[in-house]
């Protein structure tokens, strides 16, 4: 008897193996396709695609290298750190190397201004974030069993979360008509839904500050959530990658804080996930930091986390690193400007041509407001708009439906990972296409939710040009300070 | 509603098992020349700390790989963003040229069809998980590595059957061991869906004979099962007879691009060969696509530092370094196997004929007061306890016969590894002097003051203590 290739391999291997749970075939991945096949580069291929759709933070490189240039016994294998080689690299106590876990302990205390304390004892390692979330669905919940996410939320949790554990993410939807926030309502409803199908719910997943939106949760909020996980009893994970990317008011409020000083719930439900990715720019480095209140989800999650730990030679690296608090304050506080820089930037771009984004003060990205643009308020209108960025514009931004995003017409767009003269191009591609769709407003006076800007610039490509290169040369700590931004 | 997971509150992680209870205690007294000299000395542990200074003076001479520079220039950036699945190109070039080596390059390796992978034990998890349901099952020979109940059956819900091997053979496996156990599975209804080997054999030390290679290729392909191949060890084969890994043989038996040469799949790592198991680098050799893509996804779990792979490009790379240092961990090894095996035999105890590893399959049957495991408990216990060696009990390993533990040579210093040896010596002289003089009770030397009494001894069940984990 014969099979097809494809009808054999799914003899042979498991459904895992060859389902589609892994999710890349979801139109988030499309897009880095078509920028992997025509990449943007200033001289060899200036009409490329610009790689929007990654959010990475590049804006800090400059003081890392320096300080590794400066501090060679981080480095195991350098004249002056090598006398550590072989300790660190017969080191596998899957504890982590003591140094690294009180380093990482202390610099999350430094992000969330001391306002909490951190137990080194507490921190797990994991292959990344992407690890830490598969780790604790493993402890937390059985397949079949149901984490709710509020959307619109990171296309990676449906990997991370569900592909090899069997467990469902059911969605609390959330809507522009109060930027996106989460309600006791949408809440209630989402975990009824949940009853009335049968599916148990475990845990409730949260990502603060926000990824796609950018925004981070207020007070209330957050107490809300805790609120209904502890009267649930249900877990919450608390994803707090983007942490130290917080650039602008509202301040961040983590949930260790919220547990600690605004309200009583049982400690054993909350965890926290972290990352060095995003906060400093080190996805290659694969640091994932798992945090549980829990002593037996940390004794749990550590043994599982013999399947991803972090290097002992990059655990040696960060530990130098992060142990050196001068440079962690220098750190912090400079990404934070660079990226308000940015964001402005680029904020203040699009507003000049009507195209609103939600106001935030957090991420690597925003989340722009492209509604008008659609031919139609449906997803297919969408993607069709998210082909011509992508194959027109030549800008990889990533489509709301890809975050499960309940409206169509939103976009999150990457702004930290590339330099002054690729963000120069990319507005300009914006500005000309918003202008040939014949779609160009007057400059919007931003509503109040997109920030109260008092600024207002004509058109003219002139005029954006030297207000672009101006922000070259502008200090990237004083964005409004440049002469070339008229107040009015 | 329970709180955890079944994951969460089961035992699958085999933490319980008395291989690690012995790191634990350990833990709480162990061996140092000066400060602690009659603690407990640790030969339960894989590790090689033989060829370390081989390692240093590449690093001293190259100072690049090292330190974020490629010809001077800072690549630091490039390397802290590299996240990609598919690996640093570089390293994976580098790392299949070494597995190609270690294999008198005999076989060739294709980098594309290399995932890499936070070490062995992401590596076999990963390919249980593509390989198999949940509650479908391997087989394994037995005695095999503890490690593999964690890592293959704990998060994945597979089984594993073993593969019965006894010290009648050598502790080879048969074909009628090979259909035993198949049978076994199916009455157990469960469905086989390949077999892991581990060559060379971990706890055993020896390498799988050629006439083994042919029997389990045969064998998955009449049951159309997979192999799972754990090369781990590849590069410790210090006598002989040298390597075979089963790549060669699908070569030498002209199955190559055959149905069989899909399901044959190679696991491998540079903790032992390298004497790196805190860098966390393994790896997935597949010549089945479907396998290399899902494998390659799931690595997102649990990729290689681009630091580490960086590192150890540039190493392997060097062709002429990684040479020297083959061959000259290789004469170490044998000279420190030597070591263990003479000693032994000096206190009338004898191991199974091994020619690679870190650790020798040593046979103690003679000294246990009945043929049991309980009565290899009895022994270990003593061993760790009034003997204060922590080596690892046969039954830890699912060893069919009790009387067998795995003992560590090239993680110690040679002294330290001659006070084993003394210690197990006096040990042998003054139970066979005990046993000749029944009924008066026997102090054994006060160089073992730091003994506990039986009493204190709890052999605790609960995964709330954690331990270090090792091969």
């Amino acid at each position: 008897m014969e099979f097809s290739l494809k009808n054999e391999q799914q003899q042979l291997l498991s459904k895992m193996a060859t389902n589609d749970g892994h999710g890349e075939n979801s139109p988030y991945f499309d897009g880095w396709k078509a920028y992997d096949s025509d990449p943007y580069h200033p001289t060899r291929n200036p009409n490329g695609v610009i790689q929007m759709g990654l959010a990475e933070n590049q804006l800090c490189f400059d003081l890392i290298e320096e300080w590794v240039l400066n501090n060679p016994e981080a480095s195991i294998c350098t004249a002056e750190g090598a006398n550590k080689f072989m300790e660190v690299a017969i080191y596998q106590d899957y504890h982590g190397l003591p140094e690294f876990r009180n380093a990482v302990a202390r610099f999350m205390e430094k992000v969330r201004g001391e306002r909490v304390k951190f137990d080194p004892n507490r921190i797990v390692m994991s292959g990344g974030a992407t690890g830490a979330h598969e780790t604790l669905a493993f402890c937390l919940a059985d397949p079949e069993d149901a984490f709710l996410v509020p959307t619109p939320y990171y296309p990676g949790f449906d990997r991370d979360l569900r592909w090899r554990t069997g467990i469902q993410l059911l969605p609390i939807v959330c809507h522009s008509s109060n930027d996106f926030k989460v309600t006791k309502e949408s809440m209630e409803a989402a975990y009824q839904k949940a009853q009335e199908a049968n599916i148990r719910v475990k845990g409730f997943l949260l990502n603060n500050p926000s990824n796609p939106l950018g925004t981070v949760l207020d007070r209330e909020t957050l107490i809300d959530i805790v609120t209904f996980i502890n009267d649930k009893n249900i877990h919450l994970i608390c994803d707090e990658i983007y942490s130290a990317t917080v650039f602008s008011q509202p301040e961040f409020i983590s949930i260790s804080e919220i547990i600690e000083h605004d309200v009583q719930c049982n400690r054993d439900l909350i965890h926290l996930v972290y990352s060095l990715s995003k906060d400093l720019g080190f996805p290659g480095f694969r640091v994932g930091i798992l945090y549980s209140y829990n002593d037996a989800v940390v004794s749990c999650a550590r043994k599982m986390s013999s399947f991803g730990l972090v290097s002992t030679q990059t655990q040696h690296l960060i530990a130098s690193m992060l142990s050196d608090e001068t440079f962690t304050d220098k750190i912090i506080s400079t990404s934070s400007e660079r990226l308000a820089a940015r964001h402005g930037l680029f904020t203040r771009g699009l507003a000049q041509v009507g195209i609103g984004t939600l106001k935030s003060s957090a991420g690597l990205y925003f989340w722009m407001d492209l509604r008008r643009l659609l031919r139609e308020s449906t997803f297919e209108a969408e993607m069709e708009l998210w082909r011509i960025i992508i194959h027109e514009v030549k800008l990889n931004v990533s489509p709301g439906l890809s975050f499960h995003c309940s409206e169509p017409g939103w976009f999150r767009v990457c702004f930290a990972n590339m330099d002054d003269e690729s963000v120069r191009v990319a507005l300009r591609r914006i500005h000309k296409f918003v202008l040939v769709q014949g779609k160009a407003t007057e400059p919007t006076t931003p509503k109040s939710r997109c920030g109260s800007s008092k600024l207002q610039l004509s058109l003219s490509f002139r005029r954006l040009d030297e207000r672009v290169m101006g922000s070259h040369m502008m200090s990237p700590h004083s964005p409004m300070a440049s002469p070339l931004v008229r107040a009015t | 509603m329970k709180l955890l997971s079944r994951k969460a509150t089961c035992n699958s992680h085999g933490q319980d098992s008395s291989y690690f209870l012995g790191w634990q205690e350990y833990e709480k007294n162990p061996y140092d020349e000066v400060r602690n000299p009659t603690g407990i000395i640790q030969m339960g542990l894989a590790e090689s700390q033989l060829s370390f200074d081989l390692l240093e003076s590449w690093l001293a001479e190259n100072p690049d790989a090292s330190g974020f520079t490629r010809n001077g220039e800072s690549i630091f950036r490039e390397l802290a963003l590299f996240q990609d699945y598919h690996g640093l190109p570089a390293f994976k070039k580098a790392l299949a040229e070494f597995m190609e080596e270690i294999r008198g390059n005999k076989v060739t390796f294709d980098p594309r069809n290399l995932v890499l992978t936070a070490g062995a034990t992401s590596a076999n998890e990963t390919l249980a998980f593509c390989l198999a349901e949940p509650g479908e099952a391997f087989l394994l020979p037995t005695p095999y590595y503890p490690g593999f109940d964690r890592d293959l059956k704990w998060r994945t819900g597979v089984e594993i059957v073993p593969i019965q091997c006894t010290s009648s053979n050598g502790f080879r496996i048969t074909e009628s061991a090979l259909e035993d156990a198949y049978q076994l599975a199916r009455k157990q209804n469960l469905r086989v869906k390949g077999v892991l080997v581990t060559n060379p054999s971990n706890p055993l030390g020896t390498a799988v004979s050629r006439p083994e290679l042919n029997l389990l290729l045969s064998f998955i392909s009449a049951k159309n099962i997979h192999l799972i191949s754990d090369e781990i060890y590849s590069g410790t084969v210090f006598s002989s007879p040298s390597f075979v890994s089963v790549m060669e043989v699908l070569l030498e038996r002209n199955l190559a691009n055959t149905q069989v040469w899909n399901r044959v799949h190679l696991v491998y790592s540079l903790s032992k060969d390298l004497g790196l198991p805190g860098f966390r680098v393994g790896a997935i050799y597949s010549n089945n696509n479907t396998v290399v893509a899902a494998a390659t996804k799931m690595s997102s779990f649990g990729l290689v530092s681009s630091q580490t792979q960086y590192l150890l490009s540039a190493m392997l790379a060097d062709k002429k370094f990684t040479k020297h240092y083959i061959f000259e961990n290789q004469v170490r090894l044998q000279k420190r196997h030597a070591m263990l095996v003479r000693g032994l035999k000096n206190a009338g105890i004898s191991c199974l004929d091994s020619n690679a590893g870190l650790f020798c399959w040593v046979d103690m049957r003679h000294l246990l007061t009945s043929k049991s495991f309980d009565a290899e408990m009895e022994l270990w216990k003593k061993i760790v306890y009034q003997v204060g060696l922590n080596i690892s009990p046969g039954s830890s390993c699912h060893c069919a016969e009790p009387g067998w533990f795995r003992v560590c040579f090239a993680n110690m210093s040679e002294e330290t590894l001659d006070l084993a040896m003394q210690r197990i010596k006096d040990f042998v002289v003054s139970t066979a002097t005990k046993s000749s003089n029944t009924g008066r009770s026997h102090h054994l030397s006060s160089k073992y003051s730091a003994r506990k009494s039986l009493s204190k001894w709890v052999f605790r069940l609960s995964f709330h203590h954690d331990s270090e984990n090792e091969r």
